[in-house]
């Protein structure tokens, strides 16, 4: 069993993670569920019960520089299966904003998957697939990532060259500038 | 009785899981599901715009929600659970007045709230019913075993996706017996397929989706059947990649549901949408004698 040696309480960070995503996290009594049910624990650094228990005693670092907030994919076991019905994969998902709105982000290849993603709704209205493998590609060094792939799905016709721009692609930009000015404020 | 409802495509829809889109408006045209495509529509953000901040991935689906309320429904139906649970998700969560505030600063036209979201899968199950699926049927699929995999976000969180049992989902089992398929239970049917990493972290999706097939194998099915574009691509265009991480050897064909229906509906592009299937699904229709020369 892993073990972590504490630092001094922050509890502005156990208040900022309940007020954001709304949950009283005294309410977990460490019982385990979420990591049982979790099927990424395999992959994560700090399991999700651990990382509810760390908040609770405000280790700010620890929390957000591990990488499981990065590898959770918000599949919902936790949420379900909570006894105490604290949206667990919500609280999950409020420690990555502030991970990322602090500028850490220990899983890099999942931050710019995400944001090649983003960039491709931004710029079309809908996510072009093969845009955001290129654009991945491009960010990560990682030319030869599903490299082997090419040959089995380009002949089936299922990734358009093109991007399918829409009409009010204006629109979604838009979105995205407005965001970004009120996160700016 | 036809049904008319607003339909949200979802960009996959466009590319790699075309052959889910064709399966779906044509099972769809076949039981008088009348899908009125949401005008210009854009993508609900997916799970990337929600890892990133809510209020974003709110605005995104919300725009497509204004979209279909203006064309006067008050319920859109789409394939994808991903955009199923994000389009509800945006609904849900404007219930609440401070954050309905905030998506609306980010979008030209207010959503208002009150439209739901249905999948496909639960549209065919609850509006049309299995009786109607039955009776379009004109060839049973006999002699095809298959399991169903549900993925982990069609009917999760249940408070919010309010569909189905959330651990034990039957509405696709029970679609696969209305038109004659054998169906086996299958343990894993909520389990994570390793959703979206399959890019940034490839040995989490051959780790999760590896342990789906090999579950699979262990029931001796012919073939697995999902109703998720994402679960689809990780178990069919990666079973190379999962094979190559686990040493096996899997060659299971990996259907969506609409596929079968399509099928089992004689409908003639039901064979065309096979050939884009990356397993070749061959030995699998060959039992219920429907193999076809065609499929590549």
């Amino acid at each position: 069993m892993n073990t972590y040696k504490i630092t001094a309480a922050d509890n502005t960070f156990t208040a900022e993670v309940e007020k954001r995503s709304g949950q009283d996290l005294n309410a977990c009594y460490q019982c385990g569920n979420c990591t049982a049910g979790c099927p990424f624990s395999f992959a994560y650094d700090i399991q999700v019960s651990n990382i509810m228990r760390l908040v609770q005693i405000g280790q700010r670092d620890k929390v957000l520089q591990c990488h499981s907030i990065w590898l959770c994919a918000s599949c919902q076991s936790c949420t379900t299966r909570c006894p105490n019905n604290i949206d667990v994969a919500g609280v999950m998902d409020h420690i990555r904003h502030m991970a990322r709105e602090a500028g850490l982000a220990t899983e890099r290849k999942v931050k710019v998957f995400v944001d090649s993603f983003l960039d491709s709704v931004e710029r079309h209205g809908r996510v072009y697939e093969m845009g955001l493998m290129v654009s991945y590609m491009a960010k990560t060094g990682r030319v030869f990532t599903d490299v082997e792939l090419a040959p089995k799905v380009l002949p089936k016709g299922k990734l358009p060259l093109k991007p399918h721009s829409i009409k009010g692609k204006e629109q979604i930009a838009a979105i995205f500038k407005r965001f970004r000015e009120v996160k700016s404020k | 009785m036809s049904i008319r409802i607003s339909y949200y495509p979802g960009c996959s829809g466009k590319g790699t899981s075309s052959e889910y889109e064709t399966s779906t408006t044509g099972v769809c045209q076949a039981l008088d599901v009348d899908l009125v495509e949401i005008p210009d529509w854009s993508c609900c953000g997916s799970t990337p715009a929600h890892t990133v901040n809510h209020v974003l991935s709110s605005a995104l689906s919300a725009r497509n929600l204004t979209l279909a309320e203006q064309e006067g429904f008050d319920t859109v139906t789409t394939p994808c659970p991903s955009c199923l649970s994000n389009l509800k998700i945006a609904e849900h969560k404007m219930r609440k007045e401070s954050f309905r505030e905030a998506v609306n600063e980010l979008l030209d036209q207010p959503y208002g709230g009150g439209v739901d979201t249905k999948s496909v899968l639960q549209v065919l199950v609850e509006n049309v019913g299995l009786d109607k699926v039955r009776e379009r049927v004109k060839t049973p699929l006999e002699g095809l075993k298959v399991a169903c995999y549900y993925g982990c976000i069609m009917n999760r969180p249940p408070e919010v996706m309010d569909f189905d049992d959330h651990e034990h989902p039957m509405a696709m089992d029970n679609l696969m017996e209305a038109i004659g398929a054998e169906v086996i239970p299958f343990p894993l049917k909520v389990e994570c397929c390793g959703a979206s990493f399959g890019i940034p972290q490839q040995n989490i999706v051959t780790t999760l989706s590896g342990k789906l097939l090999e579950v699979a194998k262990g029931l001796g099915v012919d073939a697995l059947v999902t109703a998720c574009p994402l679960c689809q691509m990780n178990l069919d265009l990666r079973q190379g990649q999962i094979n190559a991480a686990q040493g096996t050897q899997h060659s299971l064909p990996i259907f969506y549901f609409t596929q079968l229906m399509a099928k089992a509906f004689d409908l003639s592009d039901a064979v065309q949408g096979m050939k884009r299937l990356i397993v070749n699904p061959q030995k699998a229709l060959a039992k219920i004698g429907q193999a076809d020369k065609e499929i590549a």
